[in-house]
């Protein structure tokens, strides 16, 4: 038996040795075996194909909102979206933080509004593919995203009745339009809402609930607006999409679009880094949460980030089986059948989809991480989490218990480096 | 002789390493099975022609009895999750509906990403008792289409 592995090696060598030597002296053999170096198997062209652009259908439809698709909703959202009007100091517009010259982001680490953000801002293009909103899922709908920040003080400081009364000045026509008449707002406050200031707070009680639901009822139009308007952002292909779009058809001349490090970063990307685990299909994002280790913002306080919203994404007045919801409760699969109770999400934040991601730094949830380079390296590395259980080590495990005795993935600096040059042809 | 060693050492590395996410070779795949305690027996039928990464989609449910007699008035409650990577569905599925002949659905199905999950079901009734049955599915991408 020993025999017969040592001649077998032997013979291999040989083999070996003597393709070298034939693509040593033949330059057109030597070209087809570069060809073939790079050349993928069945199981990963699967998977560069599933990577492609192209493959991505569109963004399913969300029952929640009934404007969604209208374009007079999109053309009225996209004027709110730029309308620094839409704070409490008339500076924070939501492009404010979400800027389309930056892919819809304002590479900063945590956003500044009125105040600061504890969170990095997030770009906008596909969102609508996401079935949670925020880093930490907190929201179940692009309209239901947007009303948050409308209303955290830190942000844009506003409250609902203030944003009726904007409405009603500056985008009447449009806002009945579509969505039927704004309340009779003569001879109530200026402000009032249910998670302002005090004063704001007070008036907002001192409110009928009849006036109560209207002005919500508008304030939550607002946010269908201004989705119909951020379903319409989309990704352009890459560079990767045209090499990819060349791989699968078969098109020799097209892998020219990436370089043998690039390629090399793509191969690790869906082999040996896992990096495929979270980061799949066209936009590079399993829209799930995972807690991989990644420290909080200058030693703070730990972020627990899914596991602090599985309860109140399920009471929010905005979600999908509420009352300023178009969805009957049948359409809420997402909802009626969300993960309740996970030790996993404790500290677990949403896999950001990479398109684009070399032109976005900082990196994580709250800009934790400077460069791409500093990234690939923190998943080399694998730390533990401050808060719950990464899952970087769990990767590396071929079945549970054994997992706990195994290394995470070796990647060499080189190997590091290749990453790195695949994330920028994203 | 060192080279090879070495050759030989590093091959069986990658092969360990691949080892580890593909599923294992000998997994029974059957969606057709008698419960641990051969209390009943359990069928699961996708119903969607292909399942898609990141879609929800439903199941039905068949419980019979070994002999085949239809069990109705079943609970059946769902868990699941990637063996290998130490993480749970990303959905709380559940048996929404009983549709008669012994036949459940099961809703909120989703898998997030490829490989080898566990669909595990804990089936309950009036006449036969509590058991548990665990399924084994492998999620795989389509073939890559020149398109």
């Amino acid at each position: 038996m020993q025999m017969c592995r040592r001649c077998l090696l032997i013979w291999t060598l040989a083999l070996l040795g003597v393709a070298l030597l034939a693509l040593a002296g033949l330059p057109e053999l030597a070209v087809a075996g570069a060809i073939r170096a790079q050349a993928w198997s069945e199981e990963e062209l699967a998977v560069l194909s599933s990577l492609r652009l192209s493959q991505l259908p569109p963004a399913p439809a969300d029952p929640s909102n009934r404007f969604e698709s209208s374009p007079a909703a999109a053309a009225l959202g996209q004027r709110l979206f730029f309308d620094v009007r839409l704070s409490s100091n008339g500076a924070v517009a939501c492009a404010s933080c979400h800027d389309p010259a930056r892919q819809f982001q304002d590479g900063r680490a945590t956003s500044v509004g009125l105040g600061s953000g504890s969170r990095r801002a997030m770009p906008i293009a596909a969102a609508a593919h996401s079935p949670w909103l925020f880093w930490d899922g907190r929201k179940d709908s692009l309209w239901s995203q947007a009303l948050g920040p409308l209303e955290d003080a830190a942000e844009h400081g506003g409250n609902r009745l203030r944003f009726a009364r904007l409405l009603q000045a500056h985008y009447r026509e449009p806002y009945e339009a579509l969505f039927g008449p704004l309340p009779a707002l003569d001879g109530l406050p200026q402000d009032a809402g249910p998670l302002g200031s005090g004063a704001e707070r007070a008036a907002w009680q001192a409110l009928d609930a009849t006036t109560r639901d209207a002005v919500t009822r508008a304030f939550a139009n607002l946010g269908k607006a201004l989705a119909a308007y951020e379903k319409r952002l989309h990704h352009e292909a890459s560079r990767l999409d045209g090499y990819l779009d060349g791989v699968v058809a078969g098109q020799p001349t097209m892998p020219a679009a990436l370089d043998a490090s690039e390629i090399n970063g793509l191969r690790l990307f869906i082999g040996k880094a896992r990096c495929i685990s979270c980061h799949n299909g066209p936009l590079f994002t399993d829209q799930h949460f995972h807690n991989t280790g990644v420290p909080p913002r200058n030693g703070g306080a730990a972020d627990r980030g899914r596991a602090a919203t599985l309860a109140t994404v399920r009471r929010d007045e905005f979600n999908c089986l509420g009352p300023y919801s178009d969805a009957v409760p049948g359409q809420c699969q997402e909802l009626r059948f969300m993960v309740r109770q996970d030790p996993t999400l404790e500290g677990a934040f949403k896999t950001p989809g990479l398109r684009g991601v070399a032109l976005r730094p900082p990196y994580m949830h709250a800009g934790q991480i400077a460069t791409l380079e500093a990234v690939v390296r923190h998943y080399a590395e694998a730390p533990h989490a401050a808060v719950g259980r990464s899952e970087l080590r769990h990767r590396q495990g071929c079945e549970n218990g054994a997992a706990q005795a195994l290394q995470p993935v070796e990647l060499s600096p080189a190997e590091q480096q290749d990453l790195v040059a695949f994330l920028r042809t994203l | 002789m060192k080279h090879s060693l070495a050759l030989l050492l590093s091959l069986l590395l990658c092969l360990q390493l691949g080892a580890c996410m593909t599923p294992p070779q000998n997994l029974d795949l059957s969606l057709s099975k008698p419960t641990v305690q051969d209390k009943y027996r359990v069928t699961l039928q996708p119903m969607v022609a292909a399942i898609a990464i990141n879609q929800l989609h439903a199941w039905q449910v068949q419980v019979t009895s070994p002999s085949g007699e239809p069990v109705l008035h079943a609970r059946i409650a769902v868990d699941g999750g990637m063996p290998q990577h130490g993480h749970g569905l990303p959905t709380q599925p559940a048996v929404t509906q009983e549709l008669g002949g012994g036949r459940y659905l099961m809703e909120g199905m989703k898998f997030s990403m490829t490989g080898w999950w566990e669909i595990k079901l804990k089936l309950d009734s009036a006449e036969r008792g509590a058991d548990a049955v665990t399924f084994n599915k492998v999620i795989a991408l389509p073939v890559a289409s020149k398109t």
